[in-house]
């Protein structure tokens, strides 16, 4: 690793580390306990961050793909590819979170309501990216299969956000775009928004860099058997 | 405070998973740089064969 890398790690370290720090004292101190639902409400604040958070990763595997297959540049497969490792991590979060909150507020686990059921198929449309970059013989056929389900599997993703407007839902509404909210909720979930981007920035460098790396070991490799 | 134990579940899942993560991603790394060294090595023995054949 050389010096402009790891300085570049050590400042996305040090903001995303004090960014998280703001996050935990903004959701834990700063915002006031909702009055109807309580102190379980405060799930909110790293629900919501988190959603946000895989979409955007999706949008950048879906950007990188394009640009894959575009280009042909393993740079774009490595940066499409490690974005959707992160976004799968924090989908992942969300379909453990959402019950969590879900059970004393609704009083069940899960429902198979639009959101719930096109989140669970977000989650297996990237999980299945995954395999299929694992399963590939040639990292180039890897990269071009999984490209095109970068491509494809995006579709999913409006139609998530939209599905609390299209269909009646047991999930409420995203309230942040429709105004009304409390100054400290919106502080607050402005906070972990930006702490969650700056964790998922973090996780994607690293994990792109690593994919480099690995696609730098297969070329030496066949270089060597040659 | 009723429903702690569910806050507390939320956030140990969010921090457990994105640790578990980073575990991953460090073991990766060792792996990586196990290959490294080994691919290293084979072209350090091969550059001695080479030398002691001119």
């Amino acid at each position: 690793m050389n010096k402009e890398h790891r300085l570049r790690d050590n400042v996305l370290l040090g903001l995303g580390l004090a960014l998280m720090i703001a996050a935990l004292y903004t959701v834990f101190i700063y915002v006031p306990t909702e009055k109807h639902t309580g102190v379980v409400q405060r799930i909110f604040y790293f629900h919501v961050p988190v959603a946000w958070v895989s979409f955007l990763a999706f949008f950048v595997t879906f950007i990188y793909s394009i640009l894959y297959l575009w280009k042909r540049k393993m740079k774009s497969d490595a940066i499409a590819s490690a974005s959707a490792e992160v976004g799968v991590i924090f989908t992942t979060l969300i379909l453990i979170t959402g019950p969590i909150w879900a059970k004393p507020v609704w009083g069940i686990w899960w429902t198979w309501d639009a959101r719930l059921t096109t989140s669970l198929v977000l989650w297996l449309t990237y999980v299945a990216y995954l395999l299929v970059r694992s399963y590939a013989t040639e990292p180039d056929r890897a990269a071009r299969f999984s490209a095109v389900i970068g491509i494809i599997g995006f579709i999913d993703v409006p139609i998530v956000f939209l599905t609390v407007n299209l269909w009646r839902t047991q999930h409420p509404t995203a309230i942040i775009f429709e105004g009304g909210m409390d100054t400290p909720i919106l502080v607050t979930l402005l906070v972990c928004i930006a702490a969650f981007t700056m964790l998922y920035v973090l996780l994607t460098v690293q994990s792109a860099s690593l994919k480099d790396t690995e696609n730098e070991v297969k070329r030496l490799k066949s270089i060597k058997e040659e | 405070m009723e429903n702690l134990g569910y806050l507390f579940a939320a956030y140990t899942a969010i921090w457990a998973v994105v640790f578990v993560y980073i575990l991953f991603m460090q073991r990766k790394q060792r792996r990586l740089q196990r290959q490294i060294d080994m691919l290293q090595d084979s072209l350090d023995k091969q550059d001695s064969v080479d030398s002691l054949k001119k």
